[in-house]
């Protein structure tokens, strides 16, 4: 597999009236082509500050890129400048957003919303972009799409709007998508429409999506690779089947112990992490993860854990997987967990 | 852990709004059920399907349309003396789902978890009351030293945790918790799930718990009635409801949950609900399908669901 995307030791800070917020602590990873590859995390990781970093979209005024490089086509798209990335954006990485309703111009008619792109980097005239934006809204499933070209957002439901802000995305057959949670503002059965037009515009166009959520189900539907971040870090890499049945950062243990599955047995309590998330103006000596980690070791409050290969396509940051660390077994909740989904695996077939 | 004392009963409870030019927007149309005592009561359905009106018209924050909410035998929509009304005040209470606007900005948290035992006269003296607030925030997770800061001070999960303390604040017997953790991070929730249930085990208290999220709802709930545009469709005790589901609606929602579980995603298969199937030779009617299972549904469906459950355990 090629790789279309390479993110190298990003570090991004905000300067606040509190300080420097280190909100992304040197991030990497890579994105190939065709792939979907999910970025887990709660509010606060830095998985939305890595991802408008790759669009270029970070106010100018108060951050500062402090190292790293984001390669997109051998290209760093860091230096590149403000005309230069506006070739890019919309074109070549577009982006849908959370909420449907605050991302589009609510002054004007959707149809025109979707020209725009069409307009300015693929050079059609209006009234081609127009036929092009009927086309794009048939594909991503709005019924009527002649009538509904000439209408604005407030006339459509909540689905039908992130129906519209993806045919945007798609409008210029971009070779990246960043999907910023799409799903989290849409009842149950609508997230699960869009994430199977996601998935079909996917196989149809070959693009590759960086799908950032803080749902595990969404994750374990849509992604091919999963990276698991925490106070502007990446602690474990690896392929959805890497990190939803062979965990190896505590950090990820707790992310699967505090959703429930539909067969826990309910007299038990959750598994959940203790506490809340570092304040990143201050982040704390060694591995942040540890004043939440029941599995800390001494050295975690003094040194940062690397990355420790657990196979090819698997990485966790977590000092337990160095050679002279005590073997800590994974805990009983998820082991069972885990056992529980194999058994229904065999039940199945 | 539930008794078979009901707590709470709902009757054919209808809650319309006016929606201009003589329309109305039927919010809640028709819906009964009860709770009882000591139970987890999940109400589940997708936005706009009345379960936020329900509970709030359960409360009274809403007055009903049509229809009766009998709290310990007392229809709580009647006229009730002003001493009535505070004591059904004091015995039902309600935590939101947005901790951050449901707390008022302006005041301590002291004050806030206080506010409820001025009002009811529950403390004696200053001394007292600073005790039974510290008592309070050590019970959900807190330090007493948390007392003089203002709201703002708090990350989500721990606003959420005060909100909680405000409404054991009175020792109320039933609290309607309205999507307390949808504003929370996954890691948060579960431990505020959790401190749910230990509160429920401690003091004996029964929960009316509204959420879209399926998996947490099944999680926490010992019964879930799933709401679909006003109605009740379907009510079971949550084992059988996600083992039997029986009414599309409720078929084509629990279908659509994604699991952490990529085995299972890549196999799953998504049941889209078509209202035009379903039976349209009469109105539809809430019928108990087998023994605490109930279903809304014809004649004809009702005699088909019957069959469809046979030989199922």
């Amino acid at each position: 597999m090629s790789k279309l995307l390479e993110v190298k030791d990003l570090r991004i800070s905000f300067n606040t009236y509190g300080g420097e917020v280190q909100a992304v602590r040197g991030v990497s990873f890579d994105l190939n082509k065709g792939e979907t590859l999910a970025i887990v995390g709660e509010s606060g990781s830095g998985k939305s500050v890595s991802t408008s970093a790759v669009m270029g979209l970070l106010p100018k005024s108060n951050t500062v890129v402090k190292s790293g490089e984001i390669l997109y086509k051998g290209k760093d798209i860091l230096k590149l400048s403000e005309k230069e990335m506006e070739k890019i954006r919309g074109k070549e990485i577009s982006m849908v957003f959370q909420d449907p309703m605050s991302s589009l111009n609510p002054t004007m008619k959707v149809g025109n919303q979707i020209a725009e792109g069409l307009i300015k980097h693929q050079g059609l005239n209006k009234a081609q972009a127009k036929e092009k934006a009927i086309e794009l809204l048939a594909k991503v499933g709005i019924p009527n799409p002649e009538l509904r070209v000439n209408q604005y957002p407030h006339q459509f439901s909540g689905g039908m709007r992130q129906r519209v802000v993806i045919a945007i995305a798609l409008a210029c057959n971009p070779e990246i998508i960043i999907a910023d949670e799409p799903t989290t503002a849409l009842d149950v059965t609508i997230q699960a429409q869009i994430l199977e037009l996601m998935k079909e515009m996917q196989k149809e166009t070959g693009s590759s999506i960086i799908f950032i959520t803080h749902d595990l189900g969404v994750v374990a539907n849509v992604a091919d690779r999963v990276a698991v971040m925490y106070a502007g870090k990446i602690v474990e890499v690896g392929t959805v089947d890497d990190i939803f049945y062979n965990p190896k950062h505590p950090y990820t243990w707790g992310l699967l112990g505090s959703m429930p599955t539909l067969d826990d047995d309910e007299s038990e309590e959750l598994y959940t992490i203790p506490g809340t998330p570092p304040d990143l103006t201050n982040p704390p000596k060694g591995d942040a993860f540890a004043p939440r980690n029941k599995y800390a070791l001494e050295i975690d409050t003094l040194y940062e854990p690397p990355m420790f290969k657990v196979s090819d396509t698997h990485y966790a940051a977590t000092w337990l997987l160095h050679e002279n660390a005590p073997k800590i077994e994974v805990p009983e909740a998820i082991k069972k967990r885990i056992e529980s989904f194999a058994a229904k695996q065999g039940g199945n077939e | 852990m539930s008794t078979n004392e009901k707590i709470l009963e709902v009757k054919n409870l209808k809650k319309y709004f006016p929606a201009g030019r003589g329309k109305v927007v039927k919010a809640v149309d028709n819906i009964s059920f009860d709770i009882y005592k000591g139970e987890t009561f999940g109400l589940v359905g997708e936005s706009g399907s009345g379960k936020s009106t329900a509970g709030r018209t359960i409360i009274r924050l809403y007055d009903a349309t049509e229809g009766e909410v009998l709290f310990k035998g007392n229809n709580v929509h009647a006229k009730l003396s002003k001493a009535d009304q505070l004591k059904f005040n004091r015995e039902m209470q309600m935590i939101f789902q947005d901790p951050s606007s449901s707390l008022n900005p302006r005041m301590t948290v002291m004050d806030i978890i206080a506010e409820g035992l001025d009002v009811h006269r529950l403390v004696k003296n200053e001394k007292e009351r600073r005790e039974r607030v510290e008592e309070l925030l050590e019970a959900v997770g807190l330090n007493r030293e948390h007392a003089n800061r203002f709201p703002h001070e708090f990350s989500g999960g721990q606003r959420q945790r005060i909100g909680i303390a405000r409404a054991l604040a009175v020792e109320p017997e039933l609290i309607i918790c309205d999507e307390p953790i949808s504003a929370l991070d996954v890691s948060i929730q579960a431990q505020v799930v959790n401190l749910l249930k230990k509160l429920q085990k401690e003091r004996g208290l029964t929960y009316l718990f509204i959420a879209h999220d399926l998996s947490m709802v099944k999680y926490i709930s010992d019964r879930i009635g799933v709401m679909h545009l006003g109605h009740m469709v379907e009510l079971a005790d949550s084992d059988e409801l996600y083992k039997n589901p029986i009414h599309p609606y409720t078929k084509s929602l629990l279908s659509a949950i994604p699991l952490p579980d990529p085995a299972y995603e890549r196999n799953r298969v998504r049941q889209v609900y078509d209202p035009s199937q379903l039976d349209t030779s009469e109105e539809p009617e809430f019928r108990e399908v087998r023994p605490r299972h109930w279903v809304r549904c014809t004649t004809k469906e009702f005699e088909q669901y019957k069959r469809e459950l046979e030989g199922k355990e």
